[in-house]
């Protein structure tokens, strides 16, 4: 089974990066997040792999922790 | 209502109030399609029972619209899907609109060779009516309108009902209680039980309507139509030139002031187009759960659907997966009462229709997150699928504005005897134990569907010459008979030949000369072999009774 491979494979990082924001040019930012979205699912169903999905979704959480509930502050 | 006019069932002074005692075998507690149908099931296999009902009619608005085809093959079982079928609007074709767009069109039932469809549409009253009719056949199915039950007492041995009527109140005894009682179930809540899950906020408004139409007989959903915008839509059609609209309102809109005709028509003239002709029938405006009890057996009282457990209403999976618990259970019941199966065979009512209930939830539960997002980021990714769907076929297995009820597969039923033979598994995943069996067109001495050989008790179904004359009598003559059906091979007198005239039995059943599927009284796969085995098949009725 194939793992999510986090090692450099993308040709050309800066050209990529490039159209990425570029393809949001123009947007607003309810635009954008749509355009994202449809990206993830575009890219998640050429992937296919859910072993592969999951690892990325975890990948993708890691170290971003929603707030802290405002009932457990006044505790 | 312009279409119909609830009949009136009478009442009757209960024997009970005038000195006489009564056990019954089996007590139903609400006259609901789920109940009905129970009844008529346990009167079928000439089980005394007596349903208990609080009002005198049918259901009152159309309330549960969509019968899926595993109910109407279970209708059929019970002598009451033709009627059920006539009376409704037969569907299998889906459309999905996003705006004013065509996102797409699904087909529930792409292929031939079924007796049934997909689904039929019917108003709940006319479909209990077709129900309470067929229960009425039955001299030992006693249907008690306006008979209330206040209080229960279940004990080791029986169950005692306290019943309330008009003339008075009087005692019930009974060795088994199935509450089908709705989702607000009086008798859970006598015996103090309570349902564990989700509710949702969005209210919808239900509108009927009648109207003479050319629109075809499909399911339409709109997301974020131009008649509704930022909210959801949905038109059936059902019997009697009736419409069902659903209409999503959010969270914030008041039930009362929604109710009134005032605020329904302009809805409706701005969907249906300022000349259309239509009168409201009935309308109504809910919430709904997701969410069940822990357990659906409870000593000799036996819960079963919205009693037991509740869905929201996208993917039909109310009344549906209802009908399918007392399919389940009431094969079960009939063994314990004739003292052929012990009393913990009813331990796998629960173990399987729990399962179910939850494959139920988290389908209705998925299509409600879908349809009603709950966060920002929530609807983004539904309004990215919606928009996708329309070029990209992957995105349209992603929209869901409701999965529509199919029957549990019960996997993992303690009452399955798992494959042996490992081309099996691989070969064929479609009919395997737990399976509910595959309908196919047959030509034989009983009828042209295969379902039709496939009841009422145990089913030996071979193809080809597998089964010796002297070991398919034996199966028949046994504690828990269990009759043969022979696809195809020679003529014979001890078991019914059936002819697969069209090849679809073999190639929905996997089937080789020598496959045999042993099926339960509910139609549902326990085993299966591909050589005949006397042996086998005895240790596997053991296992499917809970003998062994």
């Amino acid at each position: 089974m194939q793992a999510l491979n986090t090692e450099p494979n993308l040709p050309a990082p800066d050209d990529f990066y490039e159209e990425l924001i570029g393809m949001h040019r123009g947007l607003t930012d309810a635009q954008s997040a749509l355009v994202n979205a449809k990206l993830i699912l575009l890219l998640a169903n050429h992937i296919g792999d859910p072993a592969i999905l999951r690892a990325a979704l975890d990948a993708a959480r890691d170290g971003v922790a929603p707030p802290v509930d405002t009932i457990q502050q006044t505790e | 209502m312009r279409t119909y006019t609830n009949p009136i069932f009478e009442y009757r002074r209960p024997p009970e109030l005038d000195g006489r005692t009564r056990h019954c075998p089996v007590v139903v507690v609400g006259a609901g399609p789920v109940g009905l149908v129970a009844a008529i099931d346990l009167a079928q296999r000439d089980i005394p029972v007596v349903v208990l009902d609080e009002d005198n009619t049918v259901s009152v608005g159309s309330r549960a619209i969509c019968y899926a085809k595993r109910t109407l093959e279970i209708l059929d079982r019970l002598g009451c899907g033709e009627a059920v079928v006539n009376k409704g609007v037969r569907w299998n074709v889906g459309r999905v609109f996003h705006g004013a767009e065509l996102a797409y069109r699904f087909d529930l039932l792409p292929e031939a060779g079924h007796r049934r469809p997909a689904f039929v549409n019917l108003q709940q009253y006319h479909f209990e009516e077709c129900l309470v009719r067929r229960a009425e056949s039955f001299a030992q199915a006693e249907l008690r309108w306006q008979h209330q039950v206040i209080g229960v007492a279940p004990g080791k041995d029986t169950v005692s009902l306290r019943v309330a009527t008009q003339d008075g109140e009087y005692m019930l005894t009974c060795d088994w209680l199935i509450v089908a009682d709705g989702a607000r179930s009086p008798v859970r809540h006598m015996l103090g039980l309570d349902t564990e899950g989700q509710v949702f906020r969005d209210r919808f408004l239900i509108a009927d309507i009648h109207m003479t139409s050319d629109f075809p007989a499909e399911r339409w959903f709109w997301f974020d139509p131009p008649f509704h915008p930022n909210q959801s839509a949905l038109l059936h059609r059902q019997a009697d030139d009736v419409w069902r609209i659903d209409f999503q309102l959010g969270v914030d809109a008041d039930p009362e002031e929604e109710r009134k005709p005032e605020r329904i028509l302009p809805r409706l003239r701005a969907m249906l187009g300022a000349e259309a002709k239509f009168e409201i029938e009935w309308a109504s405006v809910y919430t709904f759960a997701c969410r069940r009890m822990r357990n659906f057996r409870h000593g000799r009282v036996l819960f079963a659907g919205d009693a037991a457990h509740l869905v929201s209403p996208f993917g039909a999976r109310g009344a549906n997966s209802g009908v399918q618990d007392v399919d389940n259970l009431v094969w079960k019941l009939d063994l314990v009462l004739r003292g052929l199966a012990p009393e913990r065979l009813l331990d796998s009512y629960d173990s399987e229709r729990v399962p179910a209930a939850d494959e139920n939830i988290k389908n209705s539960t998925r299509s409600t997150d879908f349809i009603t997002p709950k966060s920002a980021v929530s609807r983004t990714f539904r309004d990215a699928v919606l928009s996708l769907a329309k070029k990209h076929g992957f995105a349209r297995r992603l929209v869901n504005s409701g999965r529509l009820s199919v029957p549990t597969v019960l996997r993992d039923s303690p009452l399955n005897t798992p494959d042996r033979d490992p081309n099996f598994a691989a070969a064929n995943g479609a009919m395997t134990p737990g399976a509910p069996a595959a309908d196919a067109p047959v030509s034989g001495p009983r009828g042209d569907w295969l379902l039709d050989y496939l009841a009422p008790g145990f089913t030996l179904l071979t193809f080809g010459d597998a089964v010796p004359a002297a070991q398919s009598v034996s199966f028949t003559g046994g504690a828990v008979s269990c009759r043969t059906v022979q696809v195809g091979g020679g003529a014979r007198t001890d078991c019914a030949v059936i002819l697969d005239k069209t090849g679809l039995v073999a190639q929905r059943y996997d089937a080789q000369p020598g496959t045999s599927y042993l099926l339960r009284p509910d139609q549902h796969v326990c085993a299966r072999w591909r050589t005949f085995g006397a042996n086998a098949v005895r240790d596997a009725i053991a296992r499917a009774t809970g003998t062994m």
